[in-house]
């Protein structure tokens, strides 16, 4: 069957296949044991990591840490969370090639610590500097469109805008940019990245168009983490699913879905 | 009774060494870096035995043993702590305590009233909190003296030298993240405090703030002093602490009390925890070159204090009669 989610289906970031459509965060879970279960659970081809978070500022003291990711088989997306500046998330963009030994890079610059909204101006000037120094970004942005022309056009392929604040649970906030940016953006990879608190709000994003999403904390806050990965990657199937095979659009009145011939015509 | 050496003088050894002279064995305890050890990461904890506060998913085994654990507490610490600990959220964060008090267990809802009644100090900013009755606290470095004391004082050998084989008939490894020469799956978990005095502040318990990036706790040691800890970083890092998080977790702490701003700060600084990758605790059961048994009791995590007591009454039952202890007492099958 055509619409089956997998290989038949997958996604392309900066030309590699990516056959599932969940991404998963790696911090804050209880221990570095379920982690490694909910990674399994989830399916996820990609698990992001915070070079900063997790290295107190020598790089080389979580080591144990990186190679523990590694060794889930899958790819390593390092990201700049924490970097308040273009400068900062450019050197810990450097640090990151270097110890993951790879050229993607989840661009975060952040302007407020309360809201962890991006700071759009140093994402763009720091997404122009890495695509020249030849990193593959993957900005995490608002739903803008003029922000996200910009990184377009610094060279990012691929867009992650957030549906709330990170950690925030609160789901699609603001739908209706969502889909503007996706009917701008047809065939660029948009991926949500951040503010998803259940699997629901996953899925209302696949069911859009959006080709992917990426979750952290409703897994890894969650009572069960390895469960509501599960949970996550079959919500984001079903949202895939549905999206291929063509949304029923709301309607205002009642269609009966039996025949009706025979009965009173009130 | 048995010949017993214990290497390494931290929480883990400390109460091995009390627990095991008390119970009338020949103990020698070796820690290179002194009696109690001034190198360890005892010595950077808070003292807090939070057995239901650390109880959130995927530590219930730590809960477990923690709960059996303040019993031995009671029984052999004079000096402990039982005011419970408070834990409040400013409004804003009200959604991450209802998560916290959603996934641990031994709480009460409290509100502006009762929170100003146990903790005159946060006076009424915070409407919302968790009260954990049946939780303690004491004091680390007056812990392990006490210990020690004791434990030279039950007959116990202090000895501050590195370890080597002795005919003892068994060895009891606490060494924490120095033994990771023998058990490859330890890691590190970094934590970093500030300890300052302020006379002008009283609290009776911990007290623990939840927050989406600074989560914080401070405990009330003697003399007015106050240890604020946070943090919990997978890095094997044991450089001192870092502007980044000692700014964040003064700024909460002010913003807990303001009272705080006029503390005078004692000290800060870092070290890693000794931590399986499940974060629960154990005793494998080795042996030394020359074949005797040595039992490493390993992976306290963020919980050294809190168990170190059921895990040396687990240690001493298995010495003494081969009592088992599923799931904490395992056979060593090379994959630690």
């Amino acid at each position: 069957m055509s619409l089956a989610t997998g290989t038949a289906d997958a996604l392309s970031i900066y030309g590699e296949a990516i056959s599932s459509r969940l991404l998963l965060g790696t911090s804050q879970y209880p221990s570095p044991d379920i982690l490694r279960r909910s990674v399994e659970a989830s399916g996820a081809e990609i698990v992001t990591v915070s070079l900063r978070r997790e290295s107190s500022g020598d790089v080389k003291t979580g080591q144990h840490f990186f190679d523990l990711l590694k060794s889930f088989g899958a790819r390593v997306l390092p990201n700049t969370a924490g970097c308040h500046t273009a400068r900062e998330a450019i050197t810990t963009a450097q640090m990151a090639r270097e110890v993951f030994e790879t050229d993607w890079i989840k661009l975060e610059v952040i302007a407020n610590d309360d809201t962890l909204q991006p700071d759009v101006y140093g994402l763009v000037d720091a997404a122009e500097k890495l695509t020249r120094d030849g990193f593959k970004v993957l900005p995490y942005c608002t739903e803008d469109l003029s922000v996200a022309q910009r990184l377009v056009g610094a060279g990012c392929q691929v867009l992650m805008p957030w549906a709330a604040p990170i950690g925030s649970a609160r789901g699609l906030m603001n739908p209706y940019g969502l889909k503007t940016l996706r009917a701008f953006y047809p065939d660029l990879p948009l991926i949500v990245d951040a503010g998803l608190g259940a699997p629901s709000h996953a899925a209302l994003a696949l069911e859009m168009g959006y080709d992917g999403v990426l979750i952290n904390t409703a897994v890894a806050k969650a009572a069960d983490s390895v469960a509501m990965a599960v949970a996550f990657a079959k919500a984001v199937e079903a949202g895939r699913i549905a999206y291929r095979s063509g949304i029923m659009p709301p309607r205002d009145m009642a269609s009966p879905s039996s025949p009706v011939a025979g009965l009173a015509l009130l | 009774m048995a010949k017993i050496d214990i290497i390494g003088a931290g929480a883990a050894g400390m109460w091995q060494a009390f627990l095991l002279s008390r119970r009338g064995h020949k103990v020698t305890l070796y820690d290179p870096a002194g009696t109690p050890s001034q190198n360890c990461a005892s010595g950077c904890a808070g003292g807090m035995l939070g057995s239901y506060c650390e109880g959130e998913p995927g530590h219930e085994e730590a809960r477990d043993l923690g709960l059996e654990a303040m019993e031995i507490w009671k029984e052999h610490y004079p000096h402990l702590k039982l005011n419970g600990t408070l834990v409040v959220a400013s409004p804003r964060d009200v959604a991450d305590l209802q998560r916290f008090g959603a996934v641990t267990q031994g709480h009460t809802r409290v509100g502006v009233d009762e929170i100003s009644a146990l903790e005159p100090a946060l006076e009424d900013r915070f409407r919302d909190g968790l009260f954990y009755k049946d939780e303690g606290h004491i004091e680390p470095f007056v812990a392990l003296e006490y210990f020690i004391q004791e434990a030279a004082a039950a007959g116990a050998k202090l000895v501050a030298e590195a370890w080597e084989e002795t005919d003892a008939d068994v060895v009891v490894d606490c060494r924490g993240l120095a033994a990771r020469d023998h058990l490859k799956t330890l890691r590190g978990v970094r934590g970093e405090r500030v300890v300052v005095d302020c006379p002008g502040v009283t609290l009776s318990r911990p007290v623990r703030m939840t927050h989406p990036r600074i989560p914080f706790y401070i405990v009330p040691w003697s003399d007015n002093q106050f240890m604020i800890g946070t943090t919990a970083i997978e890095s094997d890092d044991r450089g001192p602490a870092t502007l980044r998080s000692v700014t964040e977790i003064m700024a909460a702490a002010y913003a807990l009390i303001p009272a705080l701003g006029e503390a005078r700060i004692a000290f800060m600084d870092a070290d890693v925890r000794p931590s399986f990758p499940d974060n629960a605790p154990r005793i494998i059961i080795g042996k030394t070159q020359s074949g005797r048994p040595r039992l490493y009791v390993n992976g306290l995590f963020r919980h050294g204090f809190l168990l170190s007591p059921i895990l040396a009454k687990i240690t001493a039952d298995y010495i003494e009669s081969g009592a088992k202890a599923p799931g904490v007492l395992l056979e060593d099958n090379g994959e630690w």
